[in-house]
């Protein structure tokens, strides 16, 4: 709502400036989001007349004129020819920034001094219908009234500043001059001076038209319908001060008529509609269209309406489509000479959907859309009255006023206590009493509890809550003191499972990974690709397509995440993610989808080159190390299984993971078919459950105590069979070691001379130690030969002395 | 024989001066002082002299052991020394060069927020409270008194999956499951973190931001307990020396709302570019809880009040980082990320 400070003004007595009263406003809760001065760039620029015109002595093209700005004469150099002696020009002064944002300066121009500049319509940012004709070759040319030494911003009736009020959903009253000037007298504890049509109730006495009836056959999306019969009307422009203040409102201007609609609109905002009464026959029908009715609008378009639409007909055609435009067949012209003009209240719901549906939104679908009171519509009609026959537009013969419904006056009760107990602040009797004077409501009061009148313009307050509110914001929310809750003392910690997301996001990040956040929609392709298409649940209105499903894999946004930043040069990636995926069970849904968290990672590239270590490629091994650690950390006895399901990762360097017999998701490179898809070569990912990995997860430590007698090491080396995976002999040796074989771990793996292609070696440290006593060689002897023959028996191994 | 020990004496001294290693000279006192060492040999030869001459000669070899020992260990002492300045004039590093690197990740902006605003209420005996991304049309909106066709759902673009399903366009449903939870024990004292989504792409706005909602119900909480919790927690987040304002506001789930701006982090209230000159900043919404609310809920409103806040973490992250643009939250360009 686009307010003008120069109209505000005639309605409550305003002691601010602009900038203040916005302040007030927006701290009452009527926010201001922009104050707009319109005379902005014109605080320098006056009217100057030419008092003389001399060619310049060094250069052709240049004038040297005299001008008169009122209090002296100054010079001005121009190259514009569309001059003459006595013309009265805007001249821009040394030290103006024009509109157009040009800065004006004291120069010199072929060794004479210029003080100023005369402007064009561009520099100003005007209309050109501004000025004289002659003022379209150049400077702009005032008329020659136009008084010398005035600011021509004053001149031109610029001096006004736009209040822009951001209103919410709760206050469309404000969508009124009459009711921000009502907001305004209360928030700086004045009085408005209405127009008497804005009080409550005023009374419009004309004669019912004979030949004309309103027929309501929506009652319940049309609660009034209130016409005004309008004959002799003369349409021309309207006066020089409406214009300004529909265009200050930002409406243009049209012609006497439906400024008139307007402006009363914005003054009291209820949207007005202006029929041409000789192209009605017979009566006026509020009424559903029927099925593929068409009607063509204003703007010359067919369009055919929806069964549920709401319009206004005669007895033969549509006129208009209700609150959202009108017909052309019924549309005033410079030739109407009778009019209907329409005051009526349609439900917010009809209008939206309409609107939305037609794709047509206005001044007045917009203050249907949010709520308009229907008790206004005939004093609306009152004050179309006032205007018309204050610019001699015609004479307004009749009205008819059909009501179906209004809302019922409200009283709402207001406790003194239970302000207090809400608020948190003590407030007197008088106080109250004195907020709901500033507001202009009615009444009564006793022992504390007050029993208010509500508006019928203030829909939003029904509830005692709404009037605290009220009071609140009258008496100021700095007011309130700053307190903390009485009760007992809580307290705080999370939940076991938000603290293990946490130290797994810790644990990732303590490992080298960056965490990264990624949309929880992707493409439905790369979503098919790497989760499950039968799951993945799509948005009606995706933003852009390729945010089009909820993920069911955390892996493709990862992806994206890698190849865009190896496209930028980060070429060494190592990430990873924790969230949800989101699993929905049928299409459509019709229950709430499972969220499943899951953690994910992905790496790339190497570690940094560093003068003292090799850099480590991200692979495999990599991530994997990482997984383990976070084993370690959290207790999780994760193994690695040979996977069966192979077409997305890498056949041979790629592991289903389990946790207690469980898969609960992969780690692995991804297959080498995808790379050139992703834009990404040699990439390892990993994605795991996470609820399987808390439910896993170790709760407490059990400590045990520290062996007192020494360990005994042997190494051994044996060569296997390529594909033999080193894990089965480890747990082979365990089990042939016994209770007394404390660790195993490998230390070195070898293929190459002199080992034959299809082998390789693999060397264990093994660690003997009981926990009762000191254990001989001989012993230990003994048991690892049994380890090594075990081992050569059950994988052919040989032993590498 | 007393000429035989000098001899000897004398001879190892000399040698002892030109030793430089310290087995070498370990060598030359087993060789001399040893079992078998010739000053040893000479002492056994001792048996074949007069019972006079004994004493004299014990004593001479004496004295040339205790020199010889004395020797040596001086001897030692001055090895160990040249050992350490040599070792201390060639073991020079470079201590410019950087150390052998441990890689550290680094936590996304947006969770270390997060994380910070938890903590922050945690300490004040809060809850996290935690509700689907995916919900029912009831709990994002009717429950929250925003009847279907009410004019302020618009204020929302919301992204739908069917007429009744949506993405959660706010935490606050998570309000109304967690009273439906907890109803009827009291207090309720929670906040709710969690991604969010709305149809809008530009600068100030993402498809999925993040929100940490706040509600507290008991009897008698007060509009003034509401402003305490806040300005305690901006004081935390923001730096001792903040200061809050309420400014009336609209939300459908409470009444009375209020905006709450905090005294300009950069400039402390004096007008600066990051507050737009006017010394606040607006960082989150609340209000005492609308009644409809609190009986969605289940509990009952005339024996109960509350109130509820929530605010925008990305918006946190960009104020407290000075982040100009959201979308830099959600592109994951290392060279930001790693900046956090
Ligand atoms: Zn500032």
């Amino acid at each position: 709502m686009k307010v003008s400070l120069e109209w505000l003004r005639e309605l409550v007595d305003v002691d601010q400036s602009a900038e203040e009263l916005a302040e007030t406003l927006t701290r009452g809760g009527i926010e201001v989001e922009e104050v707009v001065n319109l005379n902005k760039g014109f605080e320098k620029v006056v009217i100057g007349e030419i008092v003389s015109i001399t060619k310049h002595p060094d250069a052709d093209r240049l004038l040297v004129c005299a001008v008169n700005v009122g209090q002296e004469i100054i010079t001005i150099v121009t190259a514009a020819q569309n001059l003459q002696v006595g013309d009265r020009v805007p001249a821009a002064l040394v030290g103006s920034t024009l509109p157009n944002g040009l800065a004006i300066r004291k120069s010199k121009l072929r060794g004479i001094v210029s003080y100023g500049m005369f402007c064009s319509h561009e520099e100003l940012l005007l209309e050109v219908t501004v000025g004289l004709e002659r003022s379209t070759e150049g400077i702009l040319i005032l008329p020659t009234e136009a008084p010398i030494g005035e600011n021509v911003g004053t001149y031109l009736g610029r001096e006004d500043s736009i209040l822009d009020l951001e209103l919410y959903p709760n206050r469309p009253d404000c969508l009124a001059m009459a009711n921000v000037a009502r907001e305004v007298a209360s928030l700086t504890g004045k009085k408005p001076h209405l127009p008497k049509w804005s009080e409550q109730d005023p009374v419009l006495i004309l004669p019912t038209p004979t030949d004309l009836q309103i027929i309501i056959e929506e009652a319940e999306l049309c609660w009034r319908y209130a016409g005004l019969v309008v004959e002799e009307v003369h349409i021309v422009p309207s006066p020089e001060w409406m214009q300004r203040r529909l265009k200050a409102a930002g409406i243009r201007p049209i012609n006497n008529i439906v400024d008139i609609t307007n402006y009363c609109m914005m003054e009291m905002g209820q949207p007005l509609h202006a029929f041409d009464r000789d192209k009605i026959s017979g009566n006026v029908h509020v009424r559903a269209a029927y099925p593929d009715e068409i009607i063509v609008s204003l703007d010359g378009v067919e369009r055919k309406l929806q069964a549920d639409t709401l319009i206004i007909a005669d007895d033969l055609q549509p006129l208009a489509v209700a609150g959202v435009m009108g017909g052309l067949n019924s549309e005033v012209t410079k030739n109407t000479t009778r009019l209907l003009i329409e005051s009526a209240h349609f439900s917010s719901v009809s209008v939206r959907r309409t609107s939305r549906r037609l794709g047509l939104r206005s001044e007045a679908s917009n203050r249907y859309e949010k709520g308009i009171n229907a008790y206004g519509c005939v004093a609306t009609l009152g004050r179309v009255c006032e205007l018309i026959l204050e610019l001699g537009a015609g004479r307004p013969v009749a009205l008819v006023d059909e009501v179906k419904n209004l809302p019922p006056h409200r009283q709402v009760s207001l406790s003194v206590q239970q302000t207090a107990t809400i608020l948190g602040v003590e407030l007197k009797t008088a106080e109250i009493r004195q907020v709901l004077e500033n507001l202009n409501f009615s009444y009564l009061e006793k022992d504390g509890l007050f029993n208010v009148g509500i508006p019928t313009y203030r829909a939003d307050i029904t509830i005692e809550v709404d009037l605290i509110e009220e009071v609140a914001r009258l008496i100021g929310f700095d007011r309130i003191p700053t307190t903390l809750p009485q009760g007992d003392l809580t307290q705080g910690r999370r939940t076991a499972e938000q603290e293990f997301r946490r130290q797994l996001r810790k644990a990732l990040a303590q490992s080298g990974m960056d965490e990264v956040i990624t949309y929880s929609f992707t493409r439905a392709s790369a979503d098919a690709q790497w989760g499950s298409e039968k799951h993945s649940i799509p948005l009606l209105n995706p933003l852009r397509e390729e945010l089009g499903v909820m993920r069911t894999s955390l892996v493709p946004g990862l992806l994206d995440v890698a190849a865009r930043n190896v496209a930028r040069r980060n070429t060494d990636v190592s990430i990873f993610e924790i969230g949800n995926t989101y699993w929905g069970e049928e299409q459509p849904l019709r229950k709430l989808p499972r969220e499943e968290l899951r953690v994910a990672g992905l790496a790339v590239g190497k570690t940094g080159r560093h003068w003292l270590n090799q850099p480590v490629n991200y692979d495999f091994y990599y991530l994997k190390g990482i997984l383990e650690g976070l084993a370690v950390e959290f207790g999780l006895p994760l193994d690695y299984r040979i996977p069966k399901n192979q077409s997305l990762r890498h056949p041979g360097r790629s592991a289903d993971v389990y946790l207690q017999n469980q898969c609960i998701g992969f780690l692995g490179e991804m297959h080498p078919s995808l790379e050139k898809e992703w834009g990404l070569e040699r990439v390892v990912l990993f994605e795991l459950e996470f609820t399987a990995l808390f439910a896993q997860m170790r709760q407490t430590v059990r400590a045990r105590s520290i062996p007192r007698f020494p360990a005994i090491q042997r190494d051994l080396a044996v060569v296997v069979a390529d594909e033999t995976p080193a894990d089965a002999v480890m747990s082979k040796m365990r089990k042939l070691g016994g209770e007394l074989l404390q660790q195993v771990e490998i230390f070195d793996v070898y293929k190459g001379n002199p080992i034959p292609d299809d082998r390789k070696s693999l060397a264990f440290s093994l660690r003997y130690q009981s926990l009762e006593r000191t254990l001989t060689d001989e012993e230990v002897n003994q048991l690892n030969t049994r380890v090594l023959e075990g081992i050569q028996q059950e994988f052919s191994a040989e032993w590498r002395k | 024989m007393k000429n035989e020990i000098r001899r000897i004496g004398e001879e190892a001294l000399r040698e002892l001066k030109e030793l430089d290693g310290t087995e070498a000279l370990q060598e030359l006192k087993v060789k001399v002082l040893g079992k078998k060492g010739s000053l040893t040999a000479l002492l056994r030869k001792m048996g074949s002299l007069g019972p006079e001459e004994r004493p004299i000669i014990g004593q001479v070899v004496n004295e040339m052991r205790s020199r010889l020992e004395q020797a040596w260990e001086e001897r030692s002492a001055e090895l160990d020394l040249m050992f350490l300045q040599k070792r201390l004039a060639t073991e020079r590093i470079d201590i410019t060069l950087p150390g052998a690197r441990v890689r550290r990740g680094h936590h996304h902006p947006v969770t270390q927020i997060v994380e910070e605003i938890e903590d922050i209420f945690l300490g004040m005996g809060f809850q996290i409270a935690e509700g689907p991304e995916i919900e029912t049309d009831y709990y994002n909106f009717e429950a929250l008194n925003l009847p279907k066709d009410h004019p302020a759902r618009e204020m929302q673009d919301s992204f739908y999956i069917t007429e009744e399903i949506l993405l959660r366009t706010q935490t606050s449903p998570v309000q109304i499951r967690t009273m439906e939870k907890l109803c009827p024990a009291l207090p309720v004292k929670i906040i709710a973190p969690g991604k969010v989504y709305r149809n809008d792409d530009d600068a100030t706005h993402s498809p999925m931001f993040h929100q940490v909602e706040g509600l507290v119900v008991d009897s008698g909480i007060r509009l003034s307990d509401l402003k305490g919790i806040l300005l305690n927690f901006s004081r935390q987040m923001f730096g001792e020396s903040r200061e809050i304002r309420l400014r009336p506001s609209f939300f459908p789930f409470t009444e009375p709302s209020a905006e709450v701006d905090i005294s300009c982090m950069l400039c402390g209230g004096a007008g600066c570019r990051l507050c737009k000159g006017s010394g606040w900043i607006e960082v989150l919404g609340s209000g005492m809880v609308h009644p409809k609310v609190i009986e969605m809920g289940g509990y009952n409103p005339k024996e109960v009040t509350g109130f509820a806040f929530g605010m925008g973490v990305e918006r946190i992250a960009m104020l407290k980082y000075g982040i100009e643009d959201m979308r830099l939250l959600f592109d994951n360009d290392l060279r930001f990320l790693q900046q956090f």
